[in-house]
């Protein structure tokens, strides 16, 4: 299969590979995929109190569009608010890419990702929120 | 040493460039048709392809009379199973494959299938319009067949037990390790089994499967043995004989010989017959019509000689070779998986999963090396291997194997160079990969429960 210039050079240079403490109240990891069905991102993000995305870090399982399409989101999702990521859709990410649509699936994985990451991290702060009261 | 490599050995072999010398003559002034019978041109022809029957059938302890040349093994397999199936139909109409064989044998048995099933349809349709007394339509089957108890009706039991020019097909479960077992084939077989079809190496996972007991268990209850002999002939010693096997197909491309043709032995003492699938001059003493492709049947006799007289050789260096290769990756790495029996396997295979380290992903982190992946997610379907997976591998692990295919020019050079690559990009890609960071932080992978299947 081809794969566009954009996915290869996500997949060789993939940016902000790595693990965050996901116990950081401000941390919300999103986990997705399955390994029997040969795909599982892991996105993590780290969130200020005023709900905007600092940081962003992954670790995909997966084929080069999906560990590309990983890679792409933690660049878009970094400096935005979490409203504004929730509007990020797979649309976006596989015409980024150019995927072919035999891996639209690998998007859908990242869209998922971060409404993951993003619903984690609001239950924590609604669980830190009935404590304190 | 060049880039790429090319390791995959199993999907083609490369020509020896030996086997083309003795080719151009008959591309170029020895053009003849070898059924031409008056004339010098034809004379030379019909005297090379006797050469080169005589040559394959001497790679497999034949006679040259009962070599079928054929356009390669997905044709053989075809012949085989059909013109078997055809001619024998007065005798019965079951077949025993594996569940491991290659497409062109299962695909040739869901045909086979498919057209006992329309023709029971047919005749379903005919007594229910008996019964009914009027014609009865396909739509009204179900509803009929509820009262009138066709499967049950003595008449219809009796037609649908007649000859239908399909088959009905037993598919095997294999063992673990990829091979047979043979207690289970045996229980397998019935009055009306006419062929068991069973590879001798699998085109996955190399494994090689216990011909000789199979045949001989074959023979003993008077069924026809095939074999679908492919990756093993010429690399592994094969012999018709000792084997007892009834009919094989061979290709020339996975023997260093030219592509687009074959042969399919079809023995000739005790006597084997089959039904053509293709009419038309007569060739082949009737069983494959066509004119002779003089030219690559030559190459393809050449091929088979070649082998003959390297095989100890060459399979003791490629054996060598490819447990190099298998012990420079176990050892750099760990959580790796060797898939089917390492003992009865193919020299130059070897299909390994590194666990958590997709495979797709880690071939394009290796594009120099030509290899093929146990995960078929470069495909429409996003299934793993459905060899793989008969072997009870695990999906996960079966989404991250890959096949290496070890051949003739492959050199130790390569090898060193692709056991490196490989460890480095596996390392990678397992950095990258939660699952391996799970696994290390020993996270029971299973206790999970995943979001999408």
């Amino acid at each position: 299969m081809a794969y566009s210039d954009k996915v290869i050079d996500h997949y060789e240079n993939p940016r902000n590979v790595g693990t965050m403490d996901k116990e950081d109240p401000n941390v919300g990891t999103g986990l997705v995929g399955a390994p029997a069905c040969g795909d599982v991102m892991r996105l993590q993000l780290k969130i200020s109190d005023d709900g905007l995305i600092e940081d962003a870090r992954f670790k995909t399982f997966g084929c080069g569009s999906a560990i590309a399409s990983s890679s792409l989101v933690t660049e878009w999702v970094k400096g935005k608010t979490v409203d504004q990521a929730m509007t990020i859709s797979n649309k976006d990410v596989a015409r980024e890419l150019a995927l072919p649509p035999v891996k639209i699936h690998c998007s859908v994985l990242a869209e998922d990702a971060i409404k993951a990451a993003i619903e984690d991290f609001k239950k924590k702060r609604a669980a830190r929120k009935a404590q304190a009261s | 040493m060049k880039l790429p490599i090319y390791m995959d050995n199993h999907a083609t072999t490369p020509m020896d460039p030996r086997v083309l010398d003795v080719m151009l003559p008959y591309l170029r002034e020895d053009f003849g048709n070898a059924s031409s019978r008056n004339h010098v041109f034809g004379w030379k022809a019909e005297a090379a392809v006797k050469k080169a029957r005589q040559q394959v059938a001497e790679l497999i302890g034949a006679t040259d009379q009962e070599i079928v040349f054929t356009s390669g093994a997905t044709e053989s397999d075809n012949l085989a199973i059909k013109g078997v199936i055809e001619y024998y139909k007065s005798k019965g109409d079951h077949i025993i494959t594996l569940k491991t064989e290659h497409k062109a044998i299962l695909d040739t048995c869901k045909r086979l299938e498919r057209v006992r099933q329309e023709r029971l349809d047919e005749l379903k349709l005919l007594r229910l319009s008996q019964l009914a007394e009027r014609d009865v339509s396909p739509e009204e089957v179900a509803e009929l067949a509820a009262k009138h108890d066709v499967e049950n009706d003595a008449t219809y039991k009796k037609w649908a037990d007649m000859p239908t020019g399909g088959a009905r097909v037993t598919y095997l479960d294999v063992e673990q390790d990829g091979r047979v077992n043979l207690e289970k084939l045996e229980e397998a077989m019935t009055p009306r089994t006419v062929l068991v079809s069973i590879m001798f190496v699998n085109n996955e996972i190399g494994v090689v499967q216990p011909v000789a007991e199979i045949g001989a268990l074959c023979r003993k209850k008077g069924i026809l043995f095939h074999c679908d002999a492919v990756q093993g002939i010429g690399k592994v010693p094969f012999d018709v004989e000792a084997m007892k096997v009834d009919l094989a197909s061979i290709t020339s491309h996975k023997m260093y010989g030219p592509k687009g043709i074959g042969a399919l032995y079809v023995r000739r003492k005790p006597r084997v017959r089959i039904a053509p699938i293709i009419d038309g001059g007569g060739h082949e003493r009737g069983m494959r019509s066509g004119t002779l492709n003089v030219s690559a049947i030559v190459g393809f006799g050449h091929a088979a000689q070649l082998a003959r007289e390297e095989l100890a050789e060459e399979s003791a260096r490629i054996l060598r070779l490819r447990e190099k290769l298998r012990k420079g990756l176990t050892d750099a790495l760990d959580m790796t998986i060797i898939n089917g029996s390492l003992e009865h396997r193919l020299p130059g295979n070897l299909n390994i999963s590194f666990a958590h380290a997709e495979g797709e992903s880690l071939m394009m982190g290796i594009k120099d090396v030509a290899v093929s992946s146990g995960s078929a997610c470069t495909s429409a379907s996003l299934e793993p291997s459905y060899v793989l997976r008969a072997l009870g591998v695990d999906e996960e692990l079966a989404h991250s194997s890959i096949r290496f295919g070890l051949g003739r020019f492959t050199t130790e050079e390569e090898v060193d160079y692709v056991v490196q690559l490989v460890v480095d990009k596996v390392r990678k890609l397992r950095d990258m990969s939660p699952l391996y960071e799970m696994a290390k932080e020993g996270i029971d992978l299973k206790s999970i429960e995943w979001t999408a299947h």
